[in-house]
C-alpha cells in the first residue's frame, strides 16, 4: 500500500536526481546502490584477497607448500609456521594460500561454463518457445534429475586416469563434471527470465520495426534478462567452490600433489580432537571464500531487483 | 475521398484453448471474428470498445505482430499475408505502432537516442550513418523534448515524455500509417491533452493516417474522423464521427455512450441512462446470432438466430454501417459544436511541449527549454497577459538551487 | 439527496467493540491540518502538506487529483494503513465522531476499521485473497468483528452478495475471486466494505480499472448504498466525469495540498483555481464537436522539492511574484467556496 504511495511520489522523482545532466543507466544506478552497501565492501575485500592469493600466492608467503618437514609434523601454530603444520609437516598457512588457486579456478570456470552453456540454451528455449522449448527443457530436466554431487563423483571416477598428470587438466576435469550437471539450473533461470521479458512492449516494438531475431535477443531480451542470472551466478560461484572442496575431500576431485582446501580438510580429520588447528584453518578459508561470493550475490540482488522494475 | 491506404478484410484471430496432459485444443477464444474496414490517407479511424472486445488484438494483426487465423490485411494494394520476409521488412517502414504503457514500451537498458535511432539501424538506407544522430535529435525536437537528452535513459523521464519517445520512434521512418494502441490511457489527465495535441500536430505535418484504438470515447471523438465500435470481436457500428456519436443506431453503441460520464453536473438525472443487464459473454463462447442479443433490450427471436451483417442502415440523416436487425438512430449525447471556441489561454495552452522535463516545478515557465515556436508565442502571450509584472518572463524566481545551467538550451530551437 | 431523518442517529451498534462513536451534528470525519511525510533514503517527501476537510453523514465528498497529488495517501492516512516508517505524521488530527484517530490506542484504532470506517480499492483482484472463496472472505468480517459462528456469518455474506446484485449468490458464495469478472469482484469488495455497516466509506479509484458500462453500475450501487445507510462517502478519483455524476462536494488536491473545495455545481460552473480551470479545459468532452483541446503545460512537482510559494506556480500561466514567495492558504472566496490562490476572485469571474 505504502509502496504504491511512494511509487506515486517517486515517479516524479526519478528524472530529477541530483545530477541533472548525468545519464543514469540502470547499471550505474545498481552500481551506486551496491557501493552504498557495507556488505559489498566486505565481500569485495575478501574476494580480492582470495583472487590475489590464487594468482600470486608468493605475495602472501614465501614458504614452499610442498616442503614437508616431517620433524615438525602436527606442530601447533607458532612463529615458525603461523597456522602450524599438518601431518606431513606441510606449512598449513602456505597450503591455505596456495589452495586458493584451485578453488577460485574451479569456481570461476564452472560459473562461466554454466552461464555460457545454460544461458545460451535457456535463451533459445525461452525465446523460441514451442517444440524447441519443450525439447530443450526436457533435456535439461534429464540432467537436472541427476543429483549433482553423486553424478560428479561417478563422472570423475569413470574418467580415464591419464588426466591426472597435468594440474590444469585435473582442474578441467572437475569443472567439466560440474558444468555438465549444473547447466540446467541456469538454463531454467535464463529461460524464465527471457519468458518474462519477451511480452514486454519494447520487444514487440522491435519486432514491429522489422528487427531480426538476432538483434532482438541481443539488444532487447538479453540485457533485460540478465539481472537474476547475475545474482544466481555469483551465488553459485560460492557453491562451486564448496563443491570442489567436497570432491577433493572425497578424494575424487583434485588429488595430491595438487593443493586444495578440501584435501587438507580430509587429511586433518584424523587429528580432530588433538590437533584441531589442522582442520580449522583450511575450513576457515573455505568458509570465507564461499561466504564472500554469497554475500556479493546478495548485494547484487538488492541492488538489481527493486530498481529493475 | 482520399485513397485507401490500409484495408482490413474479414480479419479473424482465434486463440486455441488447450487442456489436459496432452494439450488438446478444447475450444477457441475468438478474439477477432471478422473485422473489415478501410483506412484512408491522412485520416484517423478510431476503434473503441470495452475490454475483451478484441481491439488490441486487431491492432497487433494490423501490424502483423500476430498472424491472422483468416482474413487479409491489404496495405497500399499489397497483401501483407503473401509478403516474403524481405517485402515485409520493407512494408514495416510504412506502418508503425505506438503502445499503451509508457513504462514497458521502452527498453530500460537503452538510451533514448538508441531507442529512437534503432529504426535507422534496422533500415539502414533510410538515413545514412553520419546523419542519424542529427535525425534523432530532430525527432526529439518534433515531439517536444529536449534534443540534448539524447543520452538519457527512459526511467529519467515522466510517463507523458516516455509516450512521446515512443511516438518519436514510431514516426522515425516516416510511416504512412500509425497504429496507436491506447496511447493516452495510462497517462494523467493533464498530460493526455498534451500528447493528443502532439499527435494531431504530427498528423497535420506528416500526413499520417492513424488507427486510434482506445476505450475512452471522449478522446476518440476528439481525434477521430471515423469511428468503429467493437463488441466481442466484431464491429457493431462504423461511420463518421458525427454519425456514430450523434446518431448511433446500434444498441450497444447507444448503451456505451449513455454510460460515459460527462463532466457536467447539470446533466445529472437528465441523461438517457441505458443500463445493460448481465456480463459480457466470454469470447470463447460468443452468443449465437447477434453477439449482443443476450444483453440487448431490443432483442427478438431473429437476433438469436441470424447474425446481422455490418451494412448501411438509415440513421435519420443518412446512413452508415451498423450490425443490428433493428438499427434505429437515437440521440444519446446532445452534441454542442464548439469549433469556434478557443480555450482560455490564461489557464491552458495548445502547445504540447513539456515546458521543462526537469519537471519538479523548476523553470517550468519556459526556462529556455521551449523548443516549439508556438511556445515562444505563448511566452509572449504570458508576458502580456494579466500583469503588471516584471520584465523577465516568470522564471527566475523559481530557480531552485539544483538547476544546472548546462540544461539551458539556447532558444534557437 | 440526503434525508437525515430516515435513519436513527448512529449509536451503539451490535459490534463486539466496547467503543461507541456518536457524530455531533452529523459530522463524521474531520481532518485537521494533516501532514504526512515519507522518509526515504533519498530524502523526505511531503506527500500531504496541510490538508483539512470535513465529512458529514450522507454526504459524498470527492477528492480529485492526479498522480502525486496525495489523494490516495490521504485516504490511507484516514484508514490508518500507511506503513509508519517510512511514513510519518508530524502534525495534524483526524477526528472521527470527535475522537482523534491518531492519538487513539492502536487496538481501538484497529477496531474502527470495518465497523466505523471502511475502504474499497482500485484493483479488486489484488485486494481479494486468491486462495479463499469469496463467501469466506466476506464472512470473515462477521466472524472476527462480531464473533459470529461460521454458518451465521456465511448467511450474512450471502445476503450481502445479494444486496450488491451478484446473481446466484447462494451458489457463487463458494467461488474464488478469479472466477468473477472485474465488475463482480468490485461488488464483492463493496460487500466486504459495507458488511459491518460503517459510517464512512472511502472508495479509492473504485472504477478506474473497469469498463465504462460497468463503471456506471458500480457508481450507481455505491450511491444507493450510501443513501440507504446514510454513510459518508469519500470518493478518490481523477475522473472529472465520475465526480460530476456522483459527488456533493469536491476537494481538489495538488502536490499534497487542497487547492479548492466547493459544491459540485459551483465548481464546474466557475472554478476558483487555475489548476481546476486548466483541468476542466483539458479534458475532451463526449458532448462536444470541434473542440480545441488545450493542456496545462509542465509537470507536477517533485514532492521532495516543492517550490516555494504556491506549488502550482511554475505551471500557472497567471503566476505573479507573490505566487512565488507567499504560499496561498485555503480561504473562503465566496460563501461556501474555498480556494488556495491569491487571485481566486479573478479566476472565478473569468
Amino acid at each position: 500500500m505504502t509502496e504504491a504511495a511512494i511509487a506515486e511520489i517517486s515517479v516524479t522523482d526519478n528524472y530529477e536526481g541530483g545530477d541533472l545532466n548525468e545519464e543514469r543507466s540502470l547499471a550505474s544506478d545498481a552500481w551506486r546502490a551496491m557501493r552504498r552497501n557495507p556488505m559489498f565492501w566486505v565481500a569485495m575485500t575478501l574476494i580480492t584477497v582470495f583472487v590475489l592469493m590464487a594468482i600470486w600466492p608468493s605475495l602472501f608467503t614465501s614458504t614452499d607448500p610442498t616442503n614437508a618437514v616431517l620433524a615438525k609434523s602436527r606442530e601447533r601454530p607458532g612463529v615458525d609456521a603461523w597456522f602450524g603444520r599438518d601431518i606431513q609437516g606441510y606449512d598449513i598457512y602456505a597450503r591455505c594460500i596456495y589452495g586458493a588457486r584451485a578453488s577460485i579456478l574451479v569456481g570461476v570456470l564452472c560459473t562461466v561454463g554454466t552461464v555460457l552453456i545454460g544461458g545460451t540454451i535457456g535463451v533459445m528455449a525461452g525465446y523460441q518457445g514451442g517444440w524447441a522449448d519443450s525439447l530443450l527443457s526436457r533435456i535439461g530436466d534429464v540432467f537436472f534429475a541427476i543429483p549433482l554431487l553423486l553424478g560428479a563423483i561417478i563422472f570423475l571416477v569413470s574418467l580415464p586416469d591419464f588426466f591426472n598428470d597435468n594440474y590444469f587438466l585435473i582442474v578441467l576435469k572437475v569443472v567439466l563434471a560440474l558444468v555438465i550437471l549444473g547447466w540446467p539450473s541456469l538454463a531454467r533461470l535464463t529461460r524464465s527470465s527471457v519468458i518474462q521479458v519477451k511480452p514486454n512492449d519494447y520487444v514487440q516494438a522491435a519486432r514491429a520495426l522489422g528487427a531480426s531475431p538476432n538483434r532482438i535477443v541481443r539488444s532487447h531480451v538479453l540485457p533485460n534478462s540478465l539481472a537474476p542470472v547475475i545474482v544466481v551466478a555469483t551465488i553459485n560461484l560460492g557453491a562451486y567452490i564448496a563443491l570442489e572442496a567436497t570432491l577433493s575431500f572425497l578424494g575424487i576431485g583434485l588429488q595430491p600433489p595438487a593443493i586444495s582446501w578440501g584435501i587438507d580438510i580430509s587429511a586433518a580429520l584424523v587429528g580432530l580432537r588433538t590437533t584441531p588447528h589442522m582442520l580449522f584453518f583450511p575450513s576457515l578459508f573455505l568458509s570465507l571464500a564461499v561466504l564472500a561470493f554469497i554475500m556479493l550475490g546478495d548485494v547484487a540482488r538488492d541492488a538489481l531487483d527493486p530498481k529493475n522494475r | 475521398m482520399p485513397e485507401v491506404i490500409l484495408s482490413a478484410q474479414e480479419l479473424v484471430k482465434y486463440y486455441p484453448i488447450k487442456k489436459g496432459v496432452m494439450r488438446r485444443t478444447v475450444g477457441q477464444v475468438k478474439a477477432v471474428d471478422g473485422v473489415s474496414f478501410d483506412l484512408h490517407k491522412g485520416e484517423t479511424l478510431g476503434i473503441v470498445g470495452e475490454s475483451g472486445c478484441g481491439k488490441s488484438t486487431l491492432g497487433r494483426l494490423l501490424m502483423r505482430l500476430e498472424e491472422p487465423t483468416a482474413g487479409k490485411v491489404i496495405f497500399e494494394g499489397a497483401d501483407w499475408s503473401g509478403a516474403s520476409g524481405r517485402e515485409m521488412r520493407r512494408m514495416r517502414r510504412d506502418i508503425q505502432i505506438v503502445f499503451q504503457d509508457p513504462y514497458t514500451s521502452l527498453n530500460p537498458r537503452m538510451t533514448v537516442g538508441d531507442i529512437i535511432g534503432e529504426p535507422f539501424e534496422i533500415h539502414k538506407d533510410v538515413v545514412p550513418k553520419g546523419g542519424r544522430r542529427a535525425r534523432v535529435q530532430e525527432l526529439l525536437d518534433l515531439v517536444g523534448l529536449n534534443p540534448e537528452h539524447i543520452h538519457r535513459y527512459p526511467h529519467q523521464f515522466s510517463g507523458g515524455q516516455r509516450q512521446r519517445i515512443g511516438i518519436a520512434r514510431g514516426i522515425a521512418l516516416n510511416p504512412k500509417v500509425l497504429v496507436c494502441d491506447e496511447p493516452v490511457s495510462a497517462l494523467d489527465v493533464s498530460v493526455q491533452a498534451q500528447v493528443v495535441n502532439l499527435m494531431e500536430k504530427l498528423q497535420d505535418e506528416l500526413g499520417l493516417a492513424y488507427v486510434f484504438i482506445a476505450h475512452d470515447l471522449s478522446v476518440v471523438r476528439h481525434i477521430s474522423d471515423r469511428v468503429g465500435v467493437m463488441y466481442l470481436g466484431r464491429l457493431a457500428e462504423l461511420g463518421e464521427e458525427d454519425e456514430v456519436y450523434s446518431r448511433p443506431t446500434h444498441p450497444y453503441t447507444q448503451a456505451l455512450l449513455s454510460a460515459v460520464p460527462v463532466p457536467d453536473p447539470t446533466l445529472r438525472g437528465k441523461r438517457d441512462q441505458i443500463v445493460l443487464v448481465g456480463d459480457v459473454p466470454s469470447p470463447a463462447n460468443p452468443p449465437s446470432g447477434c453477439r449482443f442479443h443476450t444483453r440487448c433490450w431490443k432483442a427478438q427471436e431473429i437476433c438469436s438466430q441470424e447474425e446481422p451483417q455490418l451494412e448501411l442502415r438509415s440513421d435519420g440523416a443518412g446512413e452508415h454501417l451498423s450490425a443490428c436487425h433493428f438499427a434505429e438512430a437515437r440521440t444519446i449525447v446532445e452534441t454542442v459544436d464548439v469549433s469556434d471556441l478557443e480555450p482560455d489561454s490564461r489557464f491552458t495552452t495548445t502547445d504540447f511541449s513539456d515546458l521543462d522535463d526537469l519537471g519538479a516545478g523548476l523553470g517550468a515557465a519556459g526556462g529556455g527549454e521551449d523548443l516549439d515556436s508556438s511556445a515562444a508565442e505563448s511566452e509572449a502571450e504570458r508576458s502580456d497577459a494579466l500583469h503588471a509584472d516584471s520584465d523577465t518572463a516568470p522564471q527566475d524566481g523559481t530557480r531552485l538551487v539544483d538547476e544546472q545551467p548546462g540544461d539551458q538550451r539556447p532558444p534557437n530551437g | 439527496m440526503t434525508t437525515q431523518d430516515t435513519k436513527p442517529p448512529r449509536s451503539e451498534k451490535t459490534s463486539g467493540s466496547q467503543y461507541t462513536y456518536t457524530p455531533e451534528d452529523g459530522l463524521l470525519l474531520e481532518v485537521d491540518d494533516l501532514f504526512v511525510e515519507f522518509h526515504t533514503r533519498d530524502g523526505v517527501a511531503t506527500a500531504i502538506n496541510g490538508v483539512s476537510f470535513k465529512l458529514h453523514q450522507g454526504e459524498s465528498l470527492a477528492i480529485l487529483g492526479e498522480s502525486g497529488s496525495g489523494k490516495s495517501v490521504t485516504a490511507q492516512a484516514v484508514m490508518g494503513i500507511l506503513d509508519m516508517p517510512p511514513a510519518v505524521i508530524p502534525n495534524g488530527h483526524i477526528r472521527y465522531c470527535g475522537q482523534d484517530l491518531l492519538s487513539m490506542p492502536d487496538e481501538q484504532r484497529r477496531l474502527t476499521r470495518g465497523p466505523e470506517v471502511s475502504m474499497i480499492f482500485q484493483d479488486a483482484l489484488s485486494s481479494l485473497n486468491p486462495v479463499f472463496p469469496v463467501g469466506w472472505q466476506i464472512a470473515e468480517m462477521f466472524r472476527t468483528h462480531r464473533g459470529m459462528n461460521k454458518s451465521d456469518a456465511l448467511e450474512q455474506a450471502i445476503r450481502l452478495m445479494e444486496r450488491v446484485s451478484i446473481p446466484a449468490a447462494r451458489e457463487r458464495v463458494k467461488a474464488y475471486p478469479h472466477q468473477f469478472s472485474g465488475g463482480m469482484r468490485q461488488r464483492i469488495m463493496i460487500a466486504m466494505a459495507i458488511a459491518l455497516d460503517p459510517a464512512v466509506l472511502i472508495a479509492d479509484e473504485p472504477t478506474t480499472a473497469l469498463d465504462v458500462t460497468v463503471q456506471a453500475q458500480i457508481m450507481a450501487l455505491l450511491q444507493e448504498l450510501q443513501e440507504e445507510r446514510q454513510m459518508g462517502l469519500i470518493l478518490i478519483t481523477h475522473d472529472l466525469g465520475v465526480v460530476a455524476d456522483v459527488a456533493d462536494r469536491i476537494a481538489v488536491m495538488y502536490a499534497g495540498r487542497l487547492v479548492e473545495t466547493a459544491m459540485v455545481h459551483e465548481l464546474y460552473a466557475a472554478p476558483a483555481h487555475p489548476y481546476t480551470r486548466g483541468l476542466l479545459e483539458s479534458i475532451p468532452r463526449l458532448d462536444q464537436k470541434g473542440q480545441t483541446l488545450a493542456a496545462i503545460g509542465g509537470l507536477p512537482p517533485n514532492l521532495m522539492r516543492i517550490p516555494p510559494g504556491c506549488p502550482f506556480n511554475p505551471r500557472c500561466r497567471m503566476a505573479q511574484d507573490v505566487c512565488r514567495t507567499d504560499r496561498p492558504e485555503l480561504r473562503e472566496v465566496v460563501p461556501g467556496r474555498f480556494s488556495a490562490c491569491h487571485f481566486a476572485e479573478e479566476v472565478i469571474n473569468a
